[in-house]
């Protein structure tokens, strides 16, 4: 076997011959995710070769449907663990929450990538894309900012997450070199985030006469860049929970009442976002003297968001640190996550041209769900394949001899 | 060969796709007897935006920007203003007969209200207005004096030319339909069903005329005196001294004076301009005012906010420094150290 092939067979097949990597992969999760994606892609062809038209239900009134409300305000805003926890650890020192630094990160790399792929499916002219940096600049647009700071963000997490692939590369000098510039990346990318954050909120200032009263507010930015920064802290809590348990082989020496520890800290940190987000929620109320709307439907919603899945998952987060529940504070996670999925459907799809005849409201045709499922079903291989290779869920061991290693990881993964 | 797999390829997908996916939805617009967001290709936004380049340097206004009166109590809802407008930008038409036959027919367009489609930049609604009297109202772009869709565009397509109309360079345009979202009228429309070039389409003013001194097609068309067409200022005088010398014939309000900042089209009308389907929700603050402030914000945040950031971090750095070296050297205990 010559030089380049023991390469392959070390980094990318886990040390298994091609026989053994195949046959390892012949599980029912990848199964499932091959039916999506056998669904998908030719979804994805067919909207590339025939239009958004015959692939959509987007018409003239609602020309952002599930690929803008999903695929992007709520991706994005679910891909901010990198902000939160790059932030907490990077800049304010809290060191013990290092061990979920490099999953976080590699979360809101993903997260961003996948995002402007899906986005690339809802563009009408994709392929003229660089036109946003170099040609054409609409200096007055929110979407300008955010086109720039989506490209600067995707830059500023590829290098933070830069030093993991130069590890498994072991490139050592590439990656003290790059390790030396994370404080550097994490800060300007604090700045990218918040302004990117709060500006997809910012896109809707615009649509004043569109939005129902009760979603629309000049602290609309506020309100994504707050909500993004508990749904980062719950997404890492829901993560954790999922990639320590389907992962369990790559933490080796996990320590269950250390990282219940760590889950309960980032609760408290949640409860306290999602608290002053639901203060301020109230606050506009009363200001826009916006209750008038509160018994109607689209109140109703209201009450259900702000209430069941805000004011809920903050107490729920006090009461488990209280009582030290860290089952509960996944929990309450994963209802805070949801209510980030809900609001930003609200935002730009329930309430957004609420006078409309319910003929001409807009609901996602299948074909647009199976895309997104689609997206997301590649993003979570992505992950895997990256997590299964690289250093993300364990400290970096310096290697000693390549033959330990493949035995090493033949015997502890099972793909 | 593969030229043939590709054609075979998109041929049974064509199938494919007409079976699942396009059929529902071009079938329901067969109901409606709607062809025209099945439109594309249209190319008057290339014209228009020619002709803006070349007069772009020149400067060669003279006097005020124009815009267009409706006064919907003239309209007997003819529909011939569809026609030319169709026909002038060629996009899909009808006999005019037709469109005009519409008003006496039993069931027609006017059972539904209807919108701008790809196709058709302009379309005449029917509703009911005073005693039982039928209102007819056309609805296309208003060109606003401040434009939404201008300061929505992240590559810069629209202009807001010196005559007055808005107009867009399909030559840059990604497709991202922000435009269409920040409409305050819902006007834009868009060619959904190009797969390679779409563009959006409204009604241009019909520039490509006004810059020769021609009135745009529309109003030359109407045969009630529905529509006038001049300098914008005055058509204000117009409107208001039409309201003055016809004490109850109709509402006291000028739509489009105001509305999200002031539009060079303008609506007269007998009844509350929320019954006749002009929204009055909007606001008379210029939609781009409502983004300034936060971009402005967010600048501010980036430049100030970062400085601290900064020296945080450097803080954080030589600490973290500090903290190794002492681990590397046994450091100095933790009593030397608060000595």
């Amino acid at each position: 076997m010559d030089n380049t092939n023991s390469w392959f067979r070390n980094k990318i097949m886990l040390g298994m011959t091609p026989k053994e990597y195949i046959k390892s992969n012949l599980t029912l999760p990848n199964l499932i995710a091959a039916l999506i994606l056998c669904v998908s892609v030719p979804i994805m062809v067919y909207r590339i070769l025939y239009g958004l038209g015959p692939s959509t239900n987007l018409s003239d009134n609602y020309p952002w449907g599930l690929w803008i409300g999903f695929d992007i305000l709520v991706g994005i805003a679910l891909a901010a663990p990198g902000l939160t926890l790059g932030t907490a650890v990077h800049l304010f020192g809290m060191e013990k929450y290092h061990p979920l630094v490099r999953p976080a990160i590699l979360s809101s790399l993903l997260g961003y990538i996948f995002a402007v792929i899906a986005l690339m499916f809802d563009l009408g002219r994709y392929y003229r894309i660089p036109y946003l940096l170099v040609w054409s600049w609409g200096f007055t647009s929110i979407l300008f900012l955010i086109g720039w700071h989506f490209f600067l963000y995707i830059n500023i997490s590829i290098v933070e997450f830069s030093p993991v692939v130069f590890e498994w590369l072991n490139l050592k000098k590439w990656k003290d070199f790059f390790s030396k510039l994370t404080v550097w990346v994490t800060i300007f990318g604090v700045i990218i985030a918040a302004g990117h954050q709060s500006a997809l909120g910012a896109l809707y200032l615009a649509a004043r006469a569109k939005l129902y009263p009760l979603w629309y507010s000049t602290l609309l930015p506020i309100f994504f860049l707050l909500s993004a920064i508990f749904a980062g802290i719950a997404m890492v809590i829901v993560e954790s929970s999922l990639s320590h348990r389907f992962f369990a082989n790559q933490v080796k020496g996990f320590d269950h009442a250390e990282f219940d520890q760590l889950t309960i800290g980032l609760g408290k940190a949640a409860s306290s976002a999602l608290l002053v987000y639901f203060l301020l929620k109230v606050f506009d109320l009363v200001r826009l003297e916006n209750w008038i709307y509160l018994n109607t439907a689209y109140g109703y919603l209201y009450l259900v968001e702000v209430i069941g899945f805000v004011l809920a998952p903050a107490m729920m987060f006090l009461y488990a640190a209280r009582n030290q529940n860290a089952k509960l504070v996944r929990f309450a996670g994963v209802l805070t996550v949801l209510g980030v999925i809900l609001n930003r459907l609200d935002v730009s799809i329930v309430a957004f041209n609420w006078y409309l005849p319910s003929s001409e409201k807009y609901y996602p045709r299948w074909t647009e769900i199976m895309l997104t499922l689609g997206v997301i079903t590649l993003l979570v291989l992505s992950y895997r394949f990256i997590v299964n290779r690289m250093a993300v869920l364990h400290e970096y061991e310096e290697p000693e001899t390549e033959s330990v290693t493949a035995t090493d990881k033949k015997q502890a993964v099972n793909f | 060969m593969g030229i043939d797999r590709r054609e075979f390829l998109k041929r049974t997908a064509a199938i494919a796709g007409v079976t699942l996916l396009g059929g529902s939805s071009i079938a329901r617009a067969a109901e409606q007897k709607d062809f025209s967001k099945f439109f594309t290709n249209n190319t008057v936004n290339e014209r228009d935006w020619k002709i803006w380049e070349e007069r772009k340097d020149r400067h060669p206004l003279n006097g005020e920007p124009y815009g267009i009166l409706v006064d919907t109590t003239f309209c007997i809802g003819c529909r011939r203003c569809e026609w030319a407008c169709n026909n002038w930008n060629k996009n899909p038409n009808q006999p005019v007969e037709k469109f005009e036959a519409s008003v006496n027919e039993k069931s027609s367009v006017f059972d539904e209200v209807r919108r701008t489609h790809a196709g058709s930049f302009t379309v005449v609604n029917r509703f009911e207005g005073k005693a039982h009297d039928s209102v007819y109202v056309k609805k296309q772009c208003m060109h606003c004096v401040d434009p939404a869709c201008l300061n929505a565009c992240f590559v810069d397509a629209f202009r807001k030319t010196p005559e007055g109309p808005v107009i867009y360079n399909p030559n840059v345009c990604i497709g991202c339909r922000y435009c269409m979202v920040s409409c305050p009228f819902g006007v834009p429309a868009y060619e959904y069903y190009s797969a390679f070039h779409p563009q959006i389409t409204k009604c241009t003013m019909c520039y490509d005329r006004v810059v020769k001194g021609e009135m745009p097609a529309c109003v030359e068309i109407c045969p009630a005196g529905a529509l006038t067409f001049g300098n914008r200022r005055e058509l204000i005088k117009t409107a208001h001294q039409r309201i003055d010398d016809n004490p109850g014939r109709y509402t006291n309000h000028i739509y489009g004076e105001q509305e999200a900042g002031g539009t060079s089209w303008l609506y007269l009308s007998p009844v509350d301009f929320n019954q006749i389907g002009l929204r009055t929700n909007i606001g008379t603050t210029p939609v781009p005012d409502l983004t300034k402030g936060y971009l402005l914000g967010v600048k501010i945040f980036e430049m100030v906010s970062a400085w601290p950031l900064v020296f945080g971090a450097y803080y954080a750095v030589s600490k973290l420094r500090e903290h190794r070296n002492e681990k590397h050297t046994g450091g100095p205990s933790d009593s030397e150290k608060k000595s």
